[in-house]
Formats: structure tokens, sequence, C-alpha cells
């Protein structure tokens, strides 16, 4: 690690000011952030706390009936809390072990987009709006490629509004060794249609499976699920070739599909 | 009733207290006054010609002691190869230099280019980062096959090439084996990659070196598991430091499983930087770190064959192994392909002719040893997977086939040159059939079946060779080192007992089990003797804890140093009772005089022996105090049978373990419960090189799994609840305890039978998949499907 200046302020708008210093950053729960710094691949001068921030610590349902999501709210508190959208928090519940769900926060995952992550399926399935401290941005046009998001310098994502579904649910297939998703698959169907989000898979990060999507608008069932997707643009690795993540692409989401149904 | 005091009692372990309530003292808890620490700069590169290397900026920096390069080891010996291989043709292995800092070229990501000693760790890292480093790349070595070809780019340019040996065993008997398979009615074939594995002890390593001017005396504390073999080979082979002058201490260590045998450049480099910087030195390894530099694992390529007559019965057995030995040569590497694996081919099997063909191969990769097992579980692998190929292609049982094959008569001499001197390999079979409910496993195929699953059955036996090792067989083989153990046992004046041991536990619960048998020896409670090791300063001399060695050699030597103890105190009471020796019995800690009455207490003979105001002075001293060294004369065997149910998910390939059972035959047992325990940490290992674990290297030699990110380990949830058993037990003949030694058995008995577990799943859905190379990922087995 190298040295650097800490702050943990108790407003947003604090936070936000702290941010302006010259390669100062945010931390949430310092799951992903921490680790790196000890490897001495970041050398931010400032660490800017957000989990002192009440206003971005809690769950609850606004009026559009949408499931709130604090900005810094650690997965285990989702886990136990978003009980109003069970995919959801079961998908919190199976984020790493008991010491990164009592540390990571959801804005913490969404800000760093790691390609094989967990929360970008949910936002991207429940076509959530992420709230950042100057505006509203549709999960559609927030991600942007692996570890890539909409966010600019300094922003900081306040909350997460979720749409809750009719039904859902997430299928994790995890890596071996991380236990990330190796490829996962998040199904969410609204009154209007079904939506269908797919992580770990593609070089491109998190994506919506469309042709699945079409599918399963018109008949939500595991038969209607289409045959798995171009391999092309897949992820290859030691953990799994990109036929082998195009193929579990489609087992994942027949049975999601199986389970939410 | 179960025994709770003595041999046989599962008493639970004593050290757990310390290690449970944060009370251990491992190398990490030392910090001497003054100390300094050193970061290591290692180089990214795998291949390459240092061009350029300047500390001068670096050594400017605050805080920095002093920087280390190859130049200030002109003169320091390189670390040394503790066993000579000869090859097939009479001649002795390339043996290259191993120096302690990268010298003109560096042979692997992770070997130490520079040293940086400074106040702080921080600091250390800011000036290595400041050092100007600049490294000509060289075509990387990475594959064996290819290493071997002519024409391959060189790890080491004064060798001739990159073969280390290219070894036969039996050579005089491949003429008879080529004309057996000649003659044979069936020959199944099995290509197949025993996967390089990465050890992974919990706590990682750590050395302070300390010095102390004015006695010119050197101090070492290092996580190791043999700290006298380290004395002995960085005293005498690196530095040039007298053993009275130098003190290696090995505390409280966490994990081990070989890898923390061998001597590393990093024990040196601290032993070497107090001296030259005369203060104290730290060197903690980090996750990363050790990933790149502890010695790896395993490594095998392998055509193996198997000859039978038309009776099924093995005729022949003929295997040819490309075994990778990394840059350079580890403390025992060379033995490891050889010695440890050759003599196990015939197995549990009496196949009358056995040719073995290992070549070792420099690569530019971090050197590979010995881990839990070694050699011993690629040669199982390889036979009990070639078994099993060969029960499928002639339609009979895998289990008949063994059973038609096992060797039924001890002592049996193999034709692989080692003798077994006990075993019951029908016995184990047989608790293995009660155990895992055989008769139902089709009915649980079913069930399976019905989930959409496939479900398999896998058995494997495995036989090895512990308690190592015979000396002057080891001699003749090309060990550099006698393989016998040391023990005292110290009596003081109120009776306590003190067992200084030349083993070192690192797990295995030494501290309990050692106890256990002086208590059964002199029938006094285990809380009256105490263990002491892991101390040159301590312990007279130690070979230490590896080739389940400890309680088969360590063990035996501490009943020797007891026995003789428990002859001169016979004497002493003798004189007490004024009776003679011979009638002198020696039962739940008192002695009496057989026939009579009298009696005196174990304590008291003991004070006697240090007050001896009425004592056979004449005769003996006075004292308790007795050493002893016990060198085996045979190797022993256990032996075993395990078998595997497995789970397959046709969709994803995931395959998930339902039931494991193991029957041992270890011989006597001190402790059932620290025995399951091993069985069961065995177990997780071979399970987790079959399901999980693979180092794997990109062809420029940079590692991809080097982290917990991509290398996986087994954990909890990975892991059955098993069925062990260890009640078909023969014990051994030439120990005085009839041990065996349990510590390698699981890792070496597992990988084989989740293996045969899941091609029988796989085959049992149509699918003609003979073999599926280890790590059996889901990704692997589906591809495998397709
Ligand atoms: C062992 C382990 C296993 C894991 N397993 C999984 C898993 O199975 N699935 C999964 O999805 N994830 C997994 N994770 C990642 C985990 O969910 C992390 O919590 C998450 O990636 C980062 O969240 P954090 O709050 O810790 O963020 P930090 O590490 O603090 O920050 C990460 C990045 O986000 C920025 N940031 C943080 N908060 C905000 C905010 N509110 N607004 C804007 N930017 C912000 C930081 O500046 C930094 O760039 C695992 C992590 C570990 C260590």
């Amino acid at each position: 690690m190298y040295n650097f200046d800490f702050e943990k302020p108790s407003t947003v708008a604090d936070a936000v000011a702290a941010l302006g210093q010259e390669d100062a950053q945010a931390l949430g729960g310092g799951q992903t952030l921490i680790p790196t710094l000890k490897q001495r691949l970041a050398s931010p001068s400032k660490l800017v706390s957000l989990k002192g921030i009440p206003e971005m610590v809690g769950i609850c349902r606004g009026d559009d009936g949408a499931l709130c999501i604090g900005g810094a709210t650690p997965h285990v508190q989702v886990a136990a809390e978003a009980g109003d959208y069970p995919a959801l928090a079961a998908l919190a519940s199976h984020i790493g072990d008991p010491a990164v769900r009592n540390r990571g926060t959801i804005g913490g995952s969404l800000a760093n987009n790691d390609p094989a992550a967990c929360y970008p399926a949910a936002a991207l399935a429940s076509g959530a709006t992420i709230k950042t401290n100057s505006r509203e941005i549709a999960a559609d046009d927030y991600f942007q490629g692996m570890f890539t998001t909409a966010l600019e310098e300094g922003e900081i994502i306040t909350e997460v509004r979720f749409p809750v579904p009719e039904k859902a649910n997430y299928q994790k297939f995890v890596q071996p060794a991380s236990r990330f998703a190796l490829t996962g698959v998040f199904v969410a169907k609204y009154a209007d249609g079904v939506r269908v989000a797919v992580t770990g898979a593609s070089e491109e990060g998190v994506f919506r499976w469309t042709e699945a999507e079409a599918a399963l608008s018109s008949n939500f069932s595991a038969d209607a699920v289409p045959s798995a997707p171009s391999a092309d643009g897949m992820i290859g690795d030691i953990h799994g070739t990109p036929e082998y993540r195009a193929h579990l692409i489609a087992v994942l989401t027949k049975r999601a599909v199986a389970a939410a149904a | 009733m179960p025994k709770d005091h003595g041999i046989g009692a599962a008493q639970t372990r004593r050290e757990d207290v310390r290690f449970l309530t944060g009370q251990g003292n491992y190398t990490d808890d030392i910090n001497l006054k003054g100390q300094a620490y050193v970061h290591f700069l290692r180089s990214d590169v795998a291949h390459g010609k240092i061009a350029k290397l300047d500390t001068s900026a670096a050594a400017a920096m605050p805080g920095v002691v002093r920087i280390f390069t190859s130049a200030d080891f002109e003169g320091v010996g390189g670390l040394p190869c503790g066993w000579q291989v000869t090859d097939k043709h009479g001649e002795p292995m390339q043996e290259p230099a191993h120096p302690i800092i990268a010298s003109g070229k560096v042979r692997h990501v992770g070997e130490i280019v520079a040293a940086v000693v400074a106040e702080s760790l921080p600091q250390a890292r800011d000036a290595a980062e400041a050092i100007e480093l600049d490294i000509e790349e060289l075509p990387p070595v990475v594959d064996m096959k290819a290493a071997l070809e002519a024409g391959s780019a060189k790890v080491h340019d004064d060798l001739t090439s990159n073969l280390c040996y290219d070894w036969g065993f039996v050579e005089e008997n491949k003429g008879a084996v080529e004309e057996a398979f000649g003659k044979a009615a069936h020959v199944t074939t099995l290509e197949l990659v025993n996967n390089r594995l990465i050890a992974n002890p919990m706590e990682p390593r750590v050395a302070v070196g300390d010095y102390t001017r004015h006695s010119d005396e050197s101090t070492l504390y290092t996580t190791s598991q043999n700290p006298h073999v380290i004395r002995l080979l960085m005293g005498a082979f690196v530095l040039g430091i007298p053993e009275h002058k130098l003190r290696v201490v090995a505390p409280d260590v966490g994990g081990g499983f070989g890898t923390k045998i061998f001597h590393y450049a990093e024990e040196a480099f601290c032993t070497f930087a107090a001296k030259a910087c005369n203060r104290a030195v730290k060197w903690t390894s980090t996750r990363s770190e050790a990933f790149m530099s502890d010695a790896h694992g395993r490594d095998h390529v392998t055509t193996i064959q198997l000859a039978l007559d038309e009776n099924n019965n093995f005729t022949a057995l003929r295997t040819d192994t490309l075994a990778n030995m990394g840059a350079y040569l580890s403390t025992f590497a060379p033995s490891v392909p050889t010695w440890l694996h050759g003599t196990l081919m015939a197995g549990n099997y009496k196949t009358p002719l056995i040719y073995v063909n290992v070549k070792a191969v420099f690569t530019n990769t971090v050197p590979v040893d010995a881990y839990r097992g070694a050699g011993r579980p690629e040669a199982t692998y390889q036979l009990e997977r070639v078994i099993d190929k060969a029960a499928r292609e002639l339609g009979v049982d895998p289990i008949a086939l063994r059973r038609q094959n096992f060797v039924t008569e001890f002592p049996y001499a193999t034709p692989v040159a080692v003798e077994y001197d006990t075993g019951d390999y029908h016995g184990t079979m047989d608790a293995l059939e009660r155990m895992a409910d055989f008769a139902g496993f089709e009915a649980r195929r079913k069930e399976s079946e019905a989930k959409g699953k496939l479900r398999g059955l896998g058995v494997n036996c495995y036989i090895e060779a512990c308690g190592i090792a015979p000396s002057n067989l080891v001699g003749q083989l090309g060990a550099r080192a006698g393989l016998y153990e040391s023990a005292t046992v110290r009596v003081n004046a109120t009776g306590g007992l003190v067992v200084m041991t030349g083993s070192h536990s690192h797990g295995q619960g030494h501290e309990t089990t050692f106890p256990q048998v002086i208590a059964e020896m002199i029938g006094i409670d285990e809380s009256m003797v105490e263990i002491v090791h892991g101390d040159t300063s301590k312990v007279p001399m130690g070979m230490g804890t590896y080739g389940s060695r400890s309680l088969a050699v360590g063990g035996s030597a501490m009943v020797r140093a007891a026995e003789k103890i428990i002859n001169k105190t016979k004497k002493i009471a003798a004189h007490l009772m004024e009776a003679s020796e011979a009638d002198i019995e020696l039962k739940d800690g008192a002695f009496s005089v057989a026939g009579t009455d009298k009696s005196v207490a174990w304590g008291d003979v003991c004070l006697a022996a240090y007050v001896p105001h009425n004592y056979p002075l004449e005769d003996i001293e006075p004292g308790l105090e007795e050493t002893a060294f016990y060198d085996p004369s045979n190797f022993t065997y256990p032996s075993g049978a395990y078998a595997c149910e497995v789970e397959v998910d046709p969709e994803t390939g995931k395959v998930t373990i339902e039931r494991f059972a193991a029957a041992d035959d270890f011989g006597n047992v001190v402790n059932p419960m620290i025995v399951e325990g091993q069985v069961h940490g065995g177990i997780a290992q071979g399970v987790g090189q079959a399901l999980l674990e693979g180092c794997v290297y990109d062809e420029n030699g940079q590692l991809l799994s080097a982290s917990y990110m991509d290398y996986a380990m087994p954990r909890a949830d990975d892991l059955p609840f098993y069925s062990v058993d260890h009640s078909s037990a023969t014990p051994c003949t030439h120990n005085p305890l009839g041990v065996k030694g349990c510590g390698e058995a699981g890792a070496i008995g597992s990988p084989p039978s989740v293996v045969n577990a899941v091609v029988d799943a796989l085959q049992s859905a149509g699918k003609n998949v003979t073999h599926i190379d280890m790590p059996l990922t889901p990704a692997r087995v589906w591809a495998a499907m397709q």
C-alpha cells in the first residue's frame, strides 16, 4: 500500500466535495479496492469512505413501488432485508463469504462492474435505475463493458432502484476458485415483458440476451429458451472456454425460468 | 470399552488449546530487537538475461539498510540438492548451480533478483520499486516435450540439454518386459497428466535471521519441517557456518505438506544478511510470493501400459514419464519421480515384470519437489487408472480384477526393489465393501438419474512406502543424507519426562501421540510427559517429518531411548528393593518384585537417580537421561482400498462427491482420532487434486493460477462426510511399535477413485469417455462429454 489520506464524511455533499481532490477515490466496503491497494496497483491520494453517510445505507420501497437500496448498503443487509424482491436477496446472500458480505456494498459492486460480478446482472435484468449524487442513469445506459460504467470521475452511486418483478430468479454457476460467477443469468418477468441479463460470460461484461427475452416474453417456460448463443466474444480462460460459457448461458437461463415459474 | 490412556486412546490434541486460542508461537510471531525487514525483488519474466541492475538510486531511499544482489553472494555456495540420481547409462544427473540471488540470468517468474533490507517493510518495498532492472527476454522453456526437442532454448546454458536425467528402472528387466508385452493376450494403454499442484499451507513461509557478533553465532527461525537438515545444508554447503555456531529453530509451523522440507534461498539470505548487517533480518512471504516461490508438486506426463494374459492376470507393466523439475533442483526433487515413484509401481499386485522410465526435465517454472505423498500418488494414480481402464476394456468387474491380482503372501519382494513386510489387501477390500455399500449403488444410481444426474462409483487400492528410510539403502540410491531419527528422553527427579525428538510437528499432533506411547510404556499419565522439538539447540539431531515417518522412525527412536531409561530404572528399583533385576516388573507406574508384595513407585526411583544416597553408584551413573538413534531396516507399507461415489450434472459437467469410504491398514494405531483426521485431510487434498487444483503456466512461463482467485483449494462444502476404517491392520514387523504411518495415505489413495467414479458416471450415460485429466473441472467434464 502507498500512503493516502482518509476521510469519512457524513453527508453525500461532503463526500462529493472530498472527492474533488485530485486522485481521491471513493471507498465502499473495500473488498475490491483494499486488495488492489495492498498489491500497490492503485495509488489514490485520498480515500473517502461512504460508510458513514446514513442516507446511503438501508432499504425501502419508493412511491412507484421500486425497491430502493442505498449505495453503501452491505450485501448482508440486502440478503436479510430485501424480502420484497426474493431473487435479489438470494443473490446477495451468495456473494463471497460472510466477511465479504458484511463489508462489500452494492454501490461498490456496481461501480466496479467486474465482468463476473452478480449485482450487475440483477440491475440490468431488473431495468434498475442507478441514482448518483448528480443524476439518474438507466441500467441499460450504465454498463459499458468490463470494469467500465457511465460514472464520471468522483460521481457517487447513492441509491439503486429496482422495479420489483412478478417473478425472478438468479442462477449463478460458480468459478471453482474465486466463486464469482463463471457464468450467471438473472431472469426477471415484468408485466410488460421478460428481461434476461448474463454476467461472467462476455468479454463486453454484463449483457442482455435479447433473443431469450423475446422468446420468454411470449412464453415464460424453460422450453421456450432458445439454444445457446454464439460463442463469439465469450470469455475463454483456464476455467472455461467460450463454447462452455455460451452453453452455460442457455442451461442457466432454463434453470432460472424453471425456478421462477 | 475404548481406552482413554496410552496406545489406542482417542485423546484430544493437547496442542489445540494453544492453536485454537491464538497462543501459538509461529515464526512470524518472532520479532527480535532492532530487526530489519527484507523485500525481495522478483523476476516477472520466466527466462531472460539481466541486462541492467542498478540499485544506486534505491540505496539512497529512506530507511534502506542495504541492498543485496548476486554480487554479494560471490564466494557463497548455492542451494545444494540432497539427492543424486544416476541415469540408465550409469551417469550422474545434470545438476545446475542454484544461486541464492539470480546471477546473469533469471529462470522463472518469482526468482529473486535483488533484496532490499530496510527499517520497515514499506520502505523496503518503496526502495525495490526504485531499482532499475532491465531483463532481456529469452525464449521461455515451458512445455516438457518441447524442452527435450533438439534446438530448444536451454534453461541452463552450461548443461548439455534440458534433460536432468533419463532413468530406467529396473534397466535389466527391460528386455523381459518387452517380451511379456509381445506375448500378452491384452494390453491396456493410458496417457495421463498428473497435474501440477501448489501446496498452500495455511501459514506462508517466514524466515528471521539473527546474529550475535561477540560469539559469532547465527540463528535462523524458519517455517521448516526439519530444522536440523536446514542447519546441515545451509551451514555446510551454503554459508560455511559450523553447526556449533548455527542454531535453527522451527517453532509452531502452520502446515507443511512437504513444501517446508526444502532449504530455500530466503532462509540462507536472512541468515547471511543478519551477519552482513549485524542485526536481525525478517522476511514474511506474502501469499502471492508463496505461489511463485514455494516448491510446487507433481507435474508428470505419463504413458502407462498394462499387459494381461488370457486369464486376466497382470503379466507386465511399463511406464514412460516426463517429470518436471522446474528451473532448479529443489532439495529432494530428483528422488520424487524415481525412488519414491518407480519403487511403488507394483502397487498391491503381483505383476512379475515392471519397467519404469522417467525423464526429468528443466523448465522455466518454479522448482517442483515433494508434496504430500511425493511420487507415490503419481504411481498410484497411473496404476489404478490403467487397471480400471483394463477392467472396462475386458468387461470384468474392476474389484474382481484387482482381487485376482493381489499380493497375498508376505514378505513379498516386488520386481521394483522393495520388500513388503506385511499387508492384507483382501482384508482392506472387505472392509471397504462393508462400509461403502456397493450393493445399494444401483438403487442410488437410479435415484440420481431420476433427478437428471449421472452417478458413478470408483474404487482403487494403494500401497505406499513410508517410514522413510533405511540409511544404507537410500545412500546406495543417491541420498546425500541418512534417514534415521534421534530422541532423547530426560526424566526429572520428580518423575516427569521430557522427550526431545528430531521429528517435527507441523499439524500432526506429536505433542499428544508421543506422550501416549511413553505413558503406555511406563504406566503413567500422559500429563507427566512433555515433547520438545524444532530447535537444534535442544534436540541432539533430527531428520524431521515427511514421508509419514514421525511415529515409525522418530517414535521408534523414542521407544528405544525410553527402553534404555526403563532398563536403568529397573536396576535402581532392584537395588532399592534388594531384589534381582530380572525379577523387577514395571506396571502402572510402579516397580514390583515378581512373586512378592514389594513395590516402589516410579517417582521414588527417579528421585533416587538424582539424590543417590541409597544407589548402586559402583554399577550405574546417577541421573536419568538417554538418547537413541533409530535407523529403520525397511520402509513401512501402509495400504488400503478407497471408494468414491460421484454425481455428475450432465448439463454443466459439475461433479459432486456423494460418498467416500477409505479402508486403510496403518498397522498399530496410537491415536485413532488423530489418524482419522490425517485421513480426512489427506482425502481433502486428494480430492483437491482430482477436482479442483490446477497450477497453470501460459506459453510465456507466466503463472496463470497465481492467487486464490484462480487456484481452487478444496473447501468444506466440496467434501462429503467420509467413512473411514483402519481395523484391518497388519502390524509392521520391523519397528518396535508395529506402526506404518498414516500422513500421506489419503492424498495418495483418493485421486484415482474420484476419476474412476467420474468415468463410470459418464459411461453409464453411454458416453465413450475413457479418461479425463485432473483437475476434473466442470468445463473439462462437459467438454469430454461433447
Ligand atoms: C473473496 C471475495 C469474493 C467475492 N465474491 C463475489 C461474488 O461472488 N459475486 C460478486 O458479485 N462479488 C464478489 N466479490 C466482490 C464484492 O461483492 C465486493 O464487495 C464488490 O466488488 C466491491 O464492493 P465494495 O463495497 O467492497 O467496494 P470497494 O472495494 O470499496 O470499491 C470498489 C470500487 O468502487 C468504487 N466505489 C465504491 N463505492 C462506490 C459508490 N457508492 N459509488 C461510486 N463508486 C464507488 C471504489 O472507488 C472502487 O473503485 C467478492 C470479493 C471478495 C474479496
